[in-house]
C-alpha cells in the first residue's frame, strides 16, 4: 500500500504514472532508445529504473535507487515505448525521492535559476563572460561546485530580449500598428521567450516576433520567468511548482479571448508548460496551468500547422546551403513529429540534412554537472560525428541549451530553425541579428 | 486558432513493418502522409527477415506454389484477400528498397521459388523467404561444421543450447563462449552491435575468436554486426577470420530488426511522409460510413488528423492494437472497427497446449477483398489487424505485413490519383 504522498493530487497523479507500469512487456523497445544507458553502465537504462525497480518503491521507505539519478529525464523512452508506459515520468519522481533524502546540493540550487543567473550576468556581461571562459575559475567552480571545467557556458547578451520589444512596441504603435500585409484584423498572439532568448539569446526572439508580425500576428510579451523545468529535472520539486505556476499566471493573464494562443521558441520550456509540469510535477488539477498548457505552441509547431492550412507566407528567398538538423529530445517529446524539418524544407535552395542520431547529452542541466560532463559529452558523440559527416557549416535546433552543447561539441555555429526562415524572408536587414 | 486539426491525403496509424511500407508507398505516389503511433513497432522485436510461409501446416519449401494453395483453399485468409501477384510485387519492391537506403550495400536475398532454412538462438531451423545478408550464410544447406558464438554477457544467448540443437538436425556444430571486455556484466545485442561498428573493438574481437575456432567451420554469432554498416562489418569480420560468418536472430533487441525500421523510416522521409511517434490514437469521429479524422495524444492537448484515406496498421493482440479487456470483450482500440474471427458465445476461447492454435488467434478487423474495414469505406486495414491469419504458427506475419502494406497503399492511391495509381 503507498503511504501519504505530499499532497492528494500528489497520490493521484503518482498512482496514474504507476498504473502504467501494468502495461510494460519488457520488450526492450526502450532500452534501444535511451541515450544514457547506451553509452554508460552507470545507469541501468530505462526498463531496469523504471518498471523493473518500481516494486521495491515503497512510499515511506527510504530510497532503493542510486543509479536514477544519471538518468537524463530527456523523456525519449516514454516516447518510444509502444504500451503508454510512463517511464521517464515514473523516474523522475524516484529521482525526487532520492535527492529529497540525499539532500540537494548547492550547485543544483544554483545552476537551475536561470533567471537569477540572468539578472545576476547581464549587466555585467563582459565580466561574467570572461569569467565564465576563464580556466582558473572554472577549475575552481568545479572543485567547489561541481559545475564542470569544459562544461558548454552561455554567453550573456548583456541586453535583454524584454528591453528590445519594448522599444520595438512603441515604434509600432508609433506607426499605427502597422502589421505587414496581414489579414485585415492581426490575430492576437502572446509571446513566451523563456530565459534563454531574455538573456542570452536576444536576437532569437527578435526573429520569432518579426517572423510572427510578417504572417500578420500582433505579439504581446507579458513580463514572465523562468517555467521551472531545471528544478524540475534536477528534482527540486516543490522549487519548480512555485516557478511553473507563476509563469502560468503571468501568461494567462494576456489571454484574454478564446482564439488566442500562446507560443514559444525554447521547446524544451514549451514542453514543460504543455506536459511535463502537469505529469511531472503533478499539477494536472491546476486550473491555470491546464488552460495556458492546452493553448501553448512550439513556433515550428505553430508555423508548420499555419503553413498546413495555407496561412503561412511562403514569399522566401533561396538560401543556397546545406543544413545539419537535430530534433532535441524535448521537441520530440511534443508528439507532434519533426515540424522544423518540414518548414526548413520550403525555402528554396536550402539542403535540409536530418540527423538521426539520439541526443546531444547535456539534458538541460545534466551535462554541466562534473560527474555527468563525460557521459553527456559521450551521448553526443554519435549527433556529433554525424554533424561532420553532413558537411554541413551550421546546424539547426530547436533548443538553446542542446545548441550550446552541439557547438562545444561540434565547433560549428548552431542556430534556431526560425532563422532560416527569417532569413528566406528577407527579415534580417532589420538589424536584429 | 485554437483547435488544431491537421490534413492530409492518407494518415497511417502504426509504425511497424505494414504501415512504414503503406506509407512508403503513398508517400512515393505523391500523396501527403503521416504515419501517428503510440510507440515504436514491431521491427524492433522480430528477427527482420520476411517469411512468407513456412508452414502449410508442414514445413514450406517453395513458398510460392505453396502460397497458391493456401489462397485457393482458405479465401478468408488476408493473403487471399492481397493475391500472389501482389505478394510477389511487393517483395520486389522491398528487395529494390534496401540497397536504396541508409546502410550501404546491405542487401537482402531470396525468393519466392524457394525457403531459406536459417537457424534460431535455440538452434531449430526456421524458414524465410527473403534474408538480410548477414544471415545468409546460415542457410542450412549450406552449414557444414559451424561454430556457434556467445559471450557470457549476452544472459539470453547460449551457444551450447544452439549447437546442440543444430546437431539433432544433422549439423556439425559446437559452441565457444568467449569472454569480451564490456565494461558491464551483462549487455544486450545493441550494445555490443555498436562495439562492432568500431573497427578497432572489431580487429580485437576477431583476434580473440580466431584462437578458438578450428579449420573449415562457419562461425554463427547472435545478430549483433553493427548498426551503422553492417555490409561492411560482415565483409570485414569474414576476412579477419578468414571463413563464412551469419548471424543468428536473437531476443529483443532485435539489431536487424532496428536496421529494418531505419531502411523503412528513412524512406518514408526521403519521400515526403510525416512520422509522429508518441501520437497515440485516442478518438475518431465519423460521418456515416466513413471515418472523418482521428485525434491523437499530443503534449498539452489532442491533435486532429483529417485525411480522405486511413491506413489502420496498428497489429493484433501482441501490440495492443487489439485488446482483450478484463470484461471478455474485445475491440480495435483506434477506431473501434468490428472484428471478425471471434470465437461464438460458449465457444473455447483457448487451448491449453500454448503454442498450439488459439481459437482467438485469428481475430482481426473485419474488411472486404479491397481490405476496406467493414464499416468504415475509407479506413484499409494492414498487417497484423487482419483477421484469419496465425502468423507465429504460419510463419507468415512480416510476408503479410509487407504485402498488404503495399497492398492498402495501392487502393488508396488509385482512389486519391487514378491516373497516377503506382505501378
Amino acid at each position: 500500500m503507498s503511504g501519504p504522498a505530499e499532497n492528494g493530487s500528489d497520490l493521484f497523479v503518482a498512482e496514474l504514472l504507476r498504473g502504467s507500469l501494468d502495461h510494460c512487456v519488457k520488450c526492450t523497445i526502450c532500452e534501444t532508445a535511451c541515450p544514457v544507458s547506451n553509452v554508460t553502465p552507470l545507469f541501468p537504462g530505462p526498463k531496469y529504473a523504471g518498471p523493473q525497480s518500481e516494486r521495491y518503491r515503497i512510499a515511506d521507505e527510504p530510497s532503493v535507487d542510486a543509479s536514477v539519478d544519471y538518468c537524463s529525464g530527456c523523456g525519449i523512452c516514454s516516447m518510444v515505448c509502444p504500451q503508454g508506459v510512463k517511464i521517464a515520468e515514473i523516474n523522475a519522481q524516484a529521482r525526487n525521492k532520492l535527492k529529497r533524502q540525499k539532500g540537494f546540493p548547492l550547485r543544483d540550487r544554483i545552476i537551475t535559476r536561470p533567471t537569477w543567473l540572468g539578472r545576476a550576468g547581464t549587466p555585467t556581461a563582459p565580466i561574467a563572460n570572461f569569467t565564465l571562459r576563464f580556466k582558473p575559475f572554472r577549475i575552481l567552480g568545479e572543485k567547489v561546485l561541481g559545475v564542470h571545467r569544459d562544461a558548454p557556458a552561455p554567453k550573456f547578451a548583456g541586453r535583454r530580449f524584454s528591453r528590445w520589444f519594448r522599444k520595438h512596441a512603441a515604434e509600432q504603435g508609433a506607426n499605427g500598428g502597422a502589421v505587414a500585409a496581414g489579414p485585415a484584423k492581426a490575430r492576437k498572439i502572446v509571446y513566451f521567450h523563456g530565459c534563454g532568448t531574455e538573456y542570452y539569446e536576444p536576437w532569437e526572439g527578435q526573429k520569432v516576433v518579426e517572423i510572427l508580425e510578417h504572417n500578420g500576428f500582433e505579439v504581446v510579451v507579458p513580463k514572465q520567468d523562468c517555467c521551472g523545468l531545471p528544478l524540475q529535472s534536477s528534482g527540486l520539486f516543490d522549487q519548480g511548482r512555485k516557478v511553473v505556476l507563476r509563469l502560468a499566471h503571468a501568461l494567462r493573464e494576456h489571454v484574454t479571448d478564446d482564439d488566442t494562443i500562446i507560443v514559444g521558441n525554447a521547446t524544451s520550456c514549451t514542453l514543460m508548460l504543455k506536459r511535463e509540469a502537469r505529469e511531472i510535477l503533478s499539477l494536472e488539477d491546476d486550473p491555470d496551468l491546464k488552460f495556458v498548457s492546452e493553448r501553448t505552441y512550439d513556433i515550428c509547431e505553430l508555423l508548420l500547422e499555419l503553413h498546413d492550412r495555407g496561412e503561412l507566407k511562403t514569399d522566401f528567398s533561396p538560401i543556397n546551403e546545406r543544413v545539419a538538423y537535430h530534433a532535441p529530445c524535448q521537441q520530440q517529446g511534443h508528439w507532434v513529429g519533426k515540424p522544423a524539418l518540414e518548414l526548413l524544407a520550403l525555402v528554396p535552395g536550402l539542403e535540409v540534412r536530418e540527423m538521426n542520431s539520439r541526443c546531444c547529452g547535456i539534458a538541460g542541466t545534466y551535462g554541466l554537472k562534473v560527474e555527468k560532463y563525460d557521459i553527456s559529452m559521450s551521448v553526443g558523440r554519435d549527433l556529433f560525428d554525424q554533424v561532420a559527416a553532413s558537411g554541413a557549416p551550421q546546424v539547426a535546433c530547436d533548443s538553446e541549451t542542446c545548441r550550446w552543447q552541439i557547438s562545444h561539441g561540434t565547433k560549428l555555429p548552431s542556430v534556431h530553425p526560425i532563422d532560416y526562415l527569417h532569413r528566406a524572408y528577407g527579415l534580417s536587414r532589420n538589424g536584429s541579428s | 486558432m485554437r483547435s488544431s486539426e491537421l490534413h492530409f491525403d492518407a494518415v497511417v496509424i502504426g509504425t511497424g513493418v505494414a504501415g512504414l511500407v503503406a506509407a512508403t508507398r503513398l508517400a512515393q505516389s505523391g500523396a501527403r502522409v503521416a504515419v501517428v503511433a503510440k510507440g515504436v513497432g514491431s521491427t524492433h522485436l522480430a528477427p527482420a527477415t520476411i517469411d512468407v510461409l513456412g508452414y502449410a501446416p508442414d514445413r514450406v519449401d517453395a513458398p510460392g506454389p505453396a502460397l497458391e494453395q493456401l489462397i485457393a483453399a482458405r479465401p478468408d485468409h488476408p493473403y487471399a484477400l492481397i493475391g500472389a501477384d501482389i505478394v510477389a510485387d511487393a517483395l520486389s519492391w522491398f528487395a529494390e528498397l534496401v540497397p536504396s537506403g541508409p546502410l550501404p550495400g546491405y542487401v537482402y536475398g531470396g525468393s519466392l521459388d524457394h525457403n531459406q532454412l536459417l537457424p534460431t538462438a535455440l538452434g531449430a531451423l526456421r524458414p524465410s523467404a527473403l534474408v538480410p545478408e548477414t544471415m545468409a550464410n546460415g542457410e542450412a544447406s549450406g552449414l557444414k561444421r559451424v561454430c556457434i558464438v556467445g559471450t557470457p554477457a549476452l544472459r539470453d544467448f547460449h551457444p551450447a543450447l544452439c549447437a546442440a540443437n543444430l546437431s539433432r538436425a544433422g549439423i556439425d556444430a559446437r559452441s565457444v563462449s568467449l569472454e569480451l571486455k564490456l565494461e558491464r556484466a551483462d549487455m544486450n545485442t545493441l550494445g555490443i552491435a555498436r562495439r562492432f561498428d568500431d573497427e578497432k573493438w572489431r580487429r580485437q574481437f576477431c583476434a580473440e575468436l580466431s584462437m578458438k575456432l578450428r579449420a573449415d567451420e562457419a562461425v554463427g554469432l547472435p545478430a549483433m554486426l553493427g548498426l551503422l554498416d553492417p555490409h561492411e562489418v560482415l565483409a570485414d569480420v569474414e576476412h579477419r577470420l578468414g571463413r563464412r560468418v551469419f548471424e543468428i536472430p536473437t531476443l529483443p533487441p532485435s539489431v536487424p530488426g532496428i536496421r529494418l525500421y531505419e531502411i523503412l523510416r528513412s524512406a518514408l522521409r526521403a519521400a515526403g511522409g510525416r512520422l509522429v511517434i508518441g501520437a497515440e490514437v485516442v478518438s475518431s469521429t465519423r460521418e456515416g460510413e466513413r471515418v472523418a479524422s482521428v485525434a491523437t495524444r499530443a503534449a498539452g492537448r489532442d491533435l486532429a488528423y483529417v485525411a480522405p484515406w486511413y491506413v489502420l496498421a496498428s497489429g493484433g493482440f501482441a501490440s495492443g492494437g487489439i485488446e482483450l479487456d478484463s470484461h471478455w470483450a474485445t475491440h480495435d482500440r483506434a477506431l473501434g472497427l468490428p472484428l471478425r474471427g471471434l470465437p461464438a458465445d460458449g465457444e473455447e476461447r483457448f487451448v491449453a497446449t500454448y503454442l498450439d492454435e488459439q481459437p482467438m488467434a485469428r481475430v482481426g478487423v473485419a474488411v472486404d477483398a479491397e481490405l476496406r474495414a467493414e464499416g468504415a469505406e475509407n479506413v484499409l486495414v494492414a498487417g497484423a489487424a487482419l483477421p484469419g491469419a496465425v502468423p507465429w504458427r504460419e510463419g507468415s506475419g512480416e510476408g503479410i505485413a509487407l504485402a498488404s502494406g503495399y497492398r492498402a497503399a495501392q487502393v488508396a492511391a488509385g482512389q486519391l490519383s487514378p491516373t497516377a495509381a503506382i505501378a
